[in-house]
């Protein structure tokens, strides 16, 4: 049992957890909205660009002049997993579901003896890797430095991935990353972006263009951009979801402590209520004695 | 036909413009080129310039922009640029930083081993294209100091 003082003490620390957990989800909402709305920004970029090469890959695929961002490499043995998670914690379930999406893969790519390699962006993940698979990273991103995500940070990731692309590392490259659904759901998503995947529908418009310089100058061009394109997209996914999650995070971790608050100061006034009531009888018992 | 077309300026983090415009001069990678309303469908490839926008009432805008294309049909143009400033914006300071930019390109091209002499020589040509649209405007793209 413990003492009235040391309720009073629990009660008070829990009241200041609820403080900042408070405080926490607030400001989860604010970077929320802006979160929401860079990634509201970047939307028609990312969309005429995949209608774009929507046209030209639904073209270009079958030729076998295809580039190699397109066509593969011709094999799918070597796989890299780029997975993106925060630089934070406290956001609820948003790193773990990320990354045991990509251990699931992982595994699964494993089993069918695949070549895996890792490629981290964001500390959590990382973190939560590290001792498993640790000697599958490749490379990590530190984001901790970025305030604002901007179209140059994704560049440099793509650019990286590319890279390695161009000197043989792998064949097949995924994002793993949480797209943003709503405030209180995040989707983990893993996507294919080398080789690129062809969007079927939009095919038939494609034809009437013409193209300067040729199709296949502008898809060279086009290809790289497009994984810059998707990389900043799953960027912005990210931090909206990672936003969205700690702000529910932080709201149940509020609600949390306000039903331990009222349920230690039950608590407390019973054990202080029992207190007087001993005292009463011990008085009372010591006045009939007599 | 319609006098006037749509036209969107839109870089990766947001739309930069849409108006009614009456034609559109474009920095083609192949050499100039004017898209007005009616022009038959086109995409084009875009080296870094100067993107002159023509409003309904003659007046006219201009626009730098690098590493993009510009999808043309006869109602409407749209131009995806890396990077678009209005050309009053366009300060020494932001050009500096652009050929900053584009210089750290072509030495991690540079660098890299794995890179092949495509690339180096396509950050070459960036960094000409560069150097050309500065003096175009009137900027000194020798400013720019790169630390090595």
């Amino acid at each position: 049992m413990p003492s009235l003082k040391d309720l009073k003490n629990r009660i008070g620390s829990v009241k200041n957890t609820r403080k900042i957990t408070k405080a926490m989800q607030m400001v989860a909402a604010a970077k929320l909205r802006r979160a929401q709305e860079a990634a509201e920004a970047a939307r028609p970029y990312a969309d005429r660009m995949a209608s774009v090469m929507a046209g030209l890959t639904a073209a270009a695929a079958g030729s076998d002049m295809a580039p190699r961002l397109l066509a593969g490499t011709g094999d799918d043995r070597r796989h890299l997993l780029v997975v993106m998670t925060s630089e934070r914690g406290l956001a609820g379930g948003f790193n773990s579901t990320i990354v045991k999406l990509a251990r699931l893969r992982l595994q699964e790519l494993q089993a069918q003896g695949k070549q895996v390699a890792i490629l981290t962006v964001g500390k959590k993940g990382r973190e939560q890797l590290k001792r498993e698979y640790g000697d599958l990273f490749v490379h990590h991103v530190d984001m901790s430095e970025v305030k604002r995500i901007g179209y140059e940070n994704a560049r440099q990731i793509a650019d990286d991935i590319l890279d390695r692309f161009g000197a043989g590392e792998f064949d097949v490259a995924t994002l793993f990353y949480n797209r943003f659904e709503s405030v209180i759901s995040q989707v983990p998503t893993a996507r294919q972006i080398i080789p690129a995947v062809v969007e079927e529908g939009e095919a038939g418009a494609s034809a009437l263009y013409d193209y300067e310089p040729d199709e296949n100058a502008i898809l060279n061009d086009l290809l790289p951009r497009s994984v810059a394109t998707q990389v900043f997209a799953a960027l912005l996914e990210n931090a909206a979801s990672e936003q969205g999650a700690r702000m529910t995070a932080m709201d149940n971790a509020t609600r949390n402590a306000g039903d331990m608050i009222d349920r230690l100061t039950t608590e407390y006034n019973r054990s202080r209520q029992a207190a007087i009531t001993k005292e009463l009888i011990e008085i009372i018992s010591g006045a009939e004695a007599l | 036909m319609a006098d006037t077309m749509q036209f969107d300026l839109v870089s990766p983090e947001r739309n930069l413009l849409s108006v009614p415009v009456r034609e559109v001069r474009l920095p083609g990678a192949e050499g100039d080129l004017t898209a007005m309303p009616g022009h038959a469908p086109a995409i084009v490839n875009l080296r870094p310039g100067l993107v002159t926008v023509v409003a309904g009432d003659g007046s006219e805008t201009e626009f730098a922009v690098t590493g993009g294309f510009a999808e043309i049909n006869g109602e409407s143009v749209t131009l995806l640029a890396e990077r678009g400033h209005p050309r009053a914006e366009m300060t020494q300071e932001v050009f500096n930083e652009m050929m900053a930019q584009a210089r750290r390109r072509v030495e991690t091209a540079r660098e890299r081993d794995t890179a092949g002499e495509e690339l180096v020589a396509a950050g070459v040509k960036l960094l000409a294209d560069m150097e050309a649209l500065g003096t175009h405007i009137g900027l000194d793209p020798n400013q720019a100091n790169f630390p090595h």
